[in-house]
């Protein structure tokens, strides 16, 4: 039942591709057809992956597609029923989103149909990818992922620098769906077959092991966005439509953790303590790295795309650790850091949607990206503001919100480490956490400075001052999600109660105590260890504030008086006297000053022989040094060798009659 | 055993074992140079109070000569001769600038972790109820010699060597409660005629190239281009 | 979980934010007893506090709702984290909502919507106290995270009832991990709630203020909730301290008389922690901002070395 409304799923969005078809200069086509089609698919698959999730058997069955020898299999068992569940939901968002966002397209020659055939095709993509039960179908279904994906990234093709994200995007893309295809090719060959449960059941030597996981975690690594595989994301999501980037940083890399979690855990099986420790660092440098190069962005969308790279690290970290308790033996601590990990994953794909759906939002109404042209939106786009303050809180961590819930579980595995033997990772495991802390702290900063720059304060521009109200569609996406956040926040143990059935799959125990002493409590190891109820400190925080409000509210009190805002008596303050997103940054930049690349220059000129100053310029510019450490000296390689063997192409016909003279005269040898 | 079964004084062994490591790090971020002679000299006071107390506990009347001996070279004798030294070459107010301080402390953190590694086996071996502090000897040991790698100024180098001794010494008094005492005799007033040494030796250096920077003594490589660039 | 148990959790509760006025003043009594000045009355916060009701409160046109509702989610949410900590008993059963990591989380909410209330009038200085706060609580969470994890590792437990519980029942043990944490956790303890040397509650100087800068906008009750907030910050701190790390006195069993001592007990302590205070800020010069990192980073150093010294001296090997 529940493998046919996933399949329906996939028809539903490949029906929704070929609508659109017919929508050129019809933006009625995309609003009224393709959306709703997106929509149902993605509550088809919502439907079907919590089905599945909730527990029972796998569901397979094949399909009569691909090779006359290998048929596609397909499989919903709980791990792909809880991807398909978070592809589900944010599709469904999409798809309400979508009628109001593309109406902003209406005049213009833009490519309407680009836009609906393959948004459908990479909601069906997608859906594939989690529901392939073999290497075959897997990357078919993965190449239409990533294909689809680029036309959707260089929509806006007209300016030169959304082809080169494009480009880069597509680029690693297939470099990294290269190594997931060794990967498989591994694994395939020690299985005699191509189908995930030939790979299952086979027992690899511990070095061809590591050889498959390294592929695939430089694979799937690559396309989740850890560093200093992540140069992509920062270019492709902020180019790509807003609901395209939603789905792309909400969904996408989460179909990247999927694929990582089922060759690791399920394919592999047996996991060595020492790539956990590999994946715990590799998690934990991104997500610092990330959320800090976030603190430094102006443009809104890469600040999101930035901070879906420290979101992927943080669910890395948990992936690690569980990798680790698994590795030596603690099969149920292990069940706790992949439940934390998991339920990270889920409430990113559901606060990160939420923000970039805001984002699109916003810069829908205000026509600006750069957040320093922003200000003052709360006023004028009230829904939009409240909605995105939930996202925001969501995922700076903070109670009673489900990204502070997750972040709690990560914290509470990584203080299982005291039961470890090896006295190294009890030191190194808090060590990582008091990272997390750190990054935990840095996202708080990061969102104060998008919240307070974008939507509070004095508008900066004309047009920040004058946006119009939004559309019910998109007010509507944004608040179901926000509603989500605030529902997997307050009842944790509804979630963490089904990701117990996948980590009984994947690691065969589950986190039984958590949900031990009812709903109300969720205590992971043991009440007297640590619990954490939050319901209850939503129902304090409202008890006390309608408390306060009760008896500190004088009775009869004179209404608020308004004046103008204090200007310390020099005259009226204007927008620009405010603090910029730039200069809110400057105390982390100055204290974190080696991660980044910083170019910083001051001119001023002045008069009165100096004491005067006329003229000031500031200009700084801050990158990856990734960028120049990494894929610049590649790319430099690349041509380099591409220079060398164009030599084979000199021109001359003599030397063309040479190259097939001499490949007879090998060939004629090797027959003989 | 854990903590909560030592008795009083055992647990006060451990507790002055923590604050050595502790100074160690101190003298690592320290950048004025007054400051670091004194906290060099708090480093050999705990070193001396830590044996006086294995003394104690133990019952070894020798140890007691070796804390006091360690209390007045360590603790007195070698921080004066380093004050005297230091004005008269004019540089107590100096400060020096400790290069990338954040990296330099995770990196000693770190050794303070190789040191627990590498001392596991061998505090495995030892039944003594001081066994754990090997590991902090160890790391003692490791961050003077970390505190002489990224130091640049002579007298910093110094006391990195000091220091180094200091965790030789407590070394040997948690591992075999004390070393013979001819050894610790000779050692001790090897450590003597060094600090003598150098102080004549930093005269020299600071008079033939006008600073007491060690990088300037580089001119001992062979490559002749790179220095003729240089002043 | 009795009803007379939530019901004593709930004037502990109140006692803790009637209490916290008095701490501050306590500590400013000692700093001019040290100083040589007249000091104010021991009721003066709470005069000051009715008087700040009791006025209209006036608004600058530009502020949003965010603004208006930002005192009363600050006072709320500080309240709620002062009545999981267990002030007089281990026994109350609030102290099962929330272990330590989510103490923390409750800060960082607090000092969220500060932040955003800074930046909502659009001045310079709303922004500057914003932009600082959180840069600089930004270091001091790993710091804090790491006194947590230093003290989880020796007594097994999140839940600070639970710690102070278990240190309390394991009578005097010198723990070289306790003592460090202490000295983080004090360290920590100053920069979160904002006294000298990181940050000067008693100035509105554009230079020398971080929590005054986000806070200048308010008057009236606003401002009254966000100065008792900060009160009730700095207790917190205080508790934290003097009930983990000292925890005799504490009432294991909700009897009459041991929550009367576990009363007495803790005032004691209290008063004792203000005199230390006293005597820092008055010894001690406020920090430039950019030296608060190297402060912290000390923090940070003492609770790893906190940690280290858990696994290297303190457990079986």
């Amino acid at each position: 039942m529940a493998l046919n409304l996933a399949l329906a799923a996939v028809l539903a969005a490949l029906a929704s591709a070929i609508v659109s078809l017919a929508a050129h200069r019809r933006i009625g086509v995309l609003k009224w057809l393709s959306f709703p089609l997106l929509g149902l698919s993605g509550l088809a698959a919502a439907v079907a992956g919590g089905m599945a999730l909730a527990g029972g058997d796998a569901q397979v069955a094949q399909l009569p597609l691909g090779l006359p020898w290998l048929p596609w299999q397909v499989r919903l068992d709980v791990l792909a029923g809880l991807f398909l569940l978070i592809i589900g939901i944010v599709t469904f968002a999409v798809g309400i989103f979508g009628p109001g966002y593309v109406s902003e397209y209406e005049h213009g020659d833009h490519p309407l149909v680009q836009l609906g055939f393959f948004t459908g095709l990479f909601i069906a993509g997608m859906q594939l990818v989690v529901l392939a039960n073999d290497a075959f179908m897997f990357m078919i279904a993965w190449e239409l992922m990533s294909l689809s994906s680029y036309f959707l990234v260089v929509f806006h093709h007209e300016q030169a620098a959304n082809r080169r994200a494009g480009f880069l995007y597509l680029l690693m893309a297939h470099v990294g769906g290269l190594t997931i295809l060794l990967g498989y090719g591994v694994l395939a060959t020690f299985g005699g077959g191509f189908d995930f449960d030939a790979m299952r059941v086979v027992e690899l030597t511990p070095l061809w092991a590591s050889v498959a996981f390294a592929l695939a975690f430089i694979g799937f690594g690559m396309k989740a966005g850890l560093v200093p595989l992540h140069a992509w994301l920062p270019e492709a999501h902020p180019v790509a439509p807003s609901h395209i980037s939603a789905l792309m940083s909400g969904v996408m890399l989460k179909v990247a953790v999927y694929g990582f979690v089922r060759v690791t855990f399920d394919l592999i099986g047996e996991v060595q303590w020492g790539w956990g420790v590999t994946a715990l660092l590799v998690g934990s440098v991104s997500a610092l790295l990330g959320i800090l190069y976030a603190m430094q962005q102006n443009d809104l969308k890469r600040l999101l795309a930035y901070s879906s790279i420290e979101n992927v690290g943080v669910i890395f970290l948990g992936l690690g650790m569980a990798m680790v308790f698994m590795g030596t033996g603690h099969e149920g601590l292990g069940a706790i850091a992949l439940i934390a990990a998991l339920f990270h994953a889920f409430n990113h794909a559901l606060f990160k949607s939420l923000l970039f759906l805001g984002a699109g939002n916003v810069i829908q109404r205000t026509h600006e990206q750069n957040m320093e042209r922003m200000g003052g939106l709360l006023t004028r786009l009230p829904y939009t503001g409240v909605f995105f303050l939930i996202g925001s809180m969501s995922i700076a961590s903070l109670p009673p919100f489900n990204g502070f819930a997750s972040e709690w579980l990560t914290f509470q595995a990584a203080l299982q480490a005291v039961a470890l033997e090896n006295g190294v990772l009890r030191i190194v495991i808090p060590f990582t956490a008091a990272m997390l802390a750190l990054t935990g702290a840095l996202s708080v900063a990061c969102f104060v400075k998008a919240y307070g720059v974008v939507f509070l304060g004095q508008p900066r521009s004309r047009r920040a001052r004058h946006a119009r109200a939004t559309a019910w569609g998109m007010r509507g996406a944004q608040g179901m999600l926000a509603l989500f956040c605030l529902l997997a926040g307050v009842f944790p143990n509804v979630m963490v109660g089904l990701l117990g059935n996948v980590s009984q799959l994947l690691t065969g125990a589950r986190m039984a105590s958590a949900t031990q002493h009812g709903w109300l409590w969720l205590t992971p190891v043991s009440s007297t260890e640590a619990s954490y109820s939050a319901p209850l400190v939503l129902i304090g925080i409202l008890l006390a504030w309608w408390l306060i409000w009760q008896l500190l509210h004088p009775r009869g009190a004179r209404s608020v008086r308004r004046g103008k805002t204090w200007d310390c008596g020099f005259g009226p303050l204007n927008a620009r006297m405010q603090y910029t997103g730039t200069s809110f940054a400057m105390p982390l930049r100055r204290i974190f000053s080696p991660v980044w690349r910083i170019d910083e220059k001051v001119e001023r000129q002045s008069e009165a022989e100096g004491l005067r100053v006329s003229r000031l310029s500031h200009q700084l510019q801050v990158s990856d040094h990734s960028w120049y450490a990494l894929y610049e000296p590649i790319g430099r390689l690349v041509l380099v060798a591409a220079r060398r063997i164009a030599r084979l192409q000199q021109g001359n016909i003599r030397v063309y009659i040479a190259y097939s003279f001499f490949t007879l005269l090998v060939l004629l040898w090797l027959i003989s | 055993m854990t903590i909560a079964q030592f008795s009083l004084p055992e647990q006060l062994v451990l507790i002055l074992a923590a604050l050595v490591l502790f100074t160690s790090f101190a003298l690592l971020a320290q950048q004025r140079m007054l400051a670091s002679i004194h906290v060099f000299a708090w480093q050999g006071a705990l070193v001396a109070a830590a044996t006086a107390m294995i003394a104690g506990v133990y019952d070894k009347h020798h140890l007691y000569f070796s804390a006091l001996m360690t209390l007045g070279l360590k603790a007195l004798l070698i921080p004066w001769m380093l004050r005297r030294l230091v004005d008269r070459l004019g540089i107590a107010h100096e400060v020096e600038t400790v290069v990338r301080p954040a990296l330099v402390m995770l990196a000693a953190a770190a050794l303070v972790v190789f040191s627990y590694y590498v001392a596991l086996p061998i505090e495995k071996l030892s039944s003594l109820s001081t066994r754990s502090t090997i590991a902090i000897s160890m790391a003692v040991v490791l961050i003077g010699m970390l505190m002489m790698v990224t130091r640049s100024q002579a007298v910093s180098q110094v006391i990195g060597f000091m220091s180094i001794e200091n965790g030789l010494f407590f070394a040997a008094v948690v591992s075999t409660h004390g070393m013979p005492m001819v050894v610790e005799l000779g050692i001790a007033f090897d450590v003597l005629v060094a600090a003598v040494l150098f102080g004549v030796f930093f005269l020299q250096i600071r008079e033939s190239i006008d600073s007491l920077d060690v990088d300037r003594l580089n001119r001992l490589s062979e490559t002749d281009e790179m220095n003729g660039t240089r002043e | 979980m009795t009803w007379a148990g939530w019901l004593l959790a709930l004037l502990q509760a109140a006692l803790f934010v009637a209490a916290a006025p008095l701490l501050t003043i306590w500590v400013k009594r000692n700093k001019c007893w040290l100083q040589n000045r007249r000091s104010p009355s021991l009721l003066q916060p709470y005069r000051d506090l009715a008087k700040l009701f009791r006025k209209q409160v006036v608004l600058s046109e530009n502020a949003s709702p965010l603004f208006r509702s930002a005192p009363y989610i600050v006072f709320a949410v500080t309240v709620l984290a002062a009545a999981t900590i267990p002030l007089i008993s281990t026994q109350l059963p609030t102290t099962a909502i929330a272990d330590m990591i989510v103490l923390v989380g409750f800060l960082a909410v607090v000092r969220f919507f500060l932040a955003l209330a800074g930046m909502d009038v659009g001045t310079a200085f709303g922004g500057m106290g914003a932009s600082r706060e959180v840069s600089l609580s930004a270091l001091a969470e790993p710091a804090l995270l790491m006194v947590i994890f230093t003290l989880a590792m020796s007594a097994q437990s999140t839940n600070l009832a639970s710690t102070v519980q278990y240190l309390h029942d394991a009578g005097l043990v010198l723990r070289p991990s306790l003592l460090f944490a202490l000295f983080g956790l004090l360290l920590v303890a100053v920069a979160e709630s904002g006294r000298i040397p990181v940050d000067n509650p008693a100035t509105h100087l554009e230079l020398t203020m971080v929590h005054e800068a986000m806070i200048l906008e308010y008057s009236g009750r606003h401002l009254a909730l966000m100065e008792w907030a900060a009160q009730l910050k700095l207790m917190i701190f205080g508790v934290l301290i003097v009930n983990i790390f000292f925890p005799w006195g504490v009432a294991t069993e909700l009897s009459a008389a041991a929550l009367l001592i576990g009363l007495v007990a803790v005032l004691v302590k209290l008063a004792l922690i203000g005199v230390v205070l006293a005597f820092a800020e008055t010894a001690l010069a406020k920090m430039r901002v950019f030296m608060v990192p190297q402060f912290l980073n000390l923090a940070f150093l003492l609770a790893l070395l906190g940690a280290l010294s858990h696994v290297i001296l303190e457990v079986d090997i």
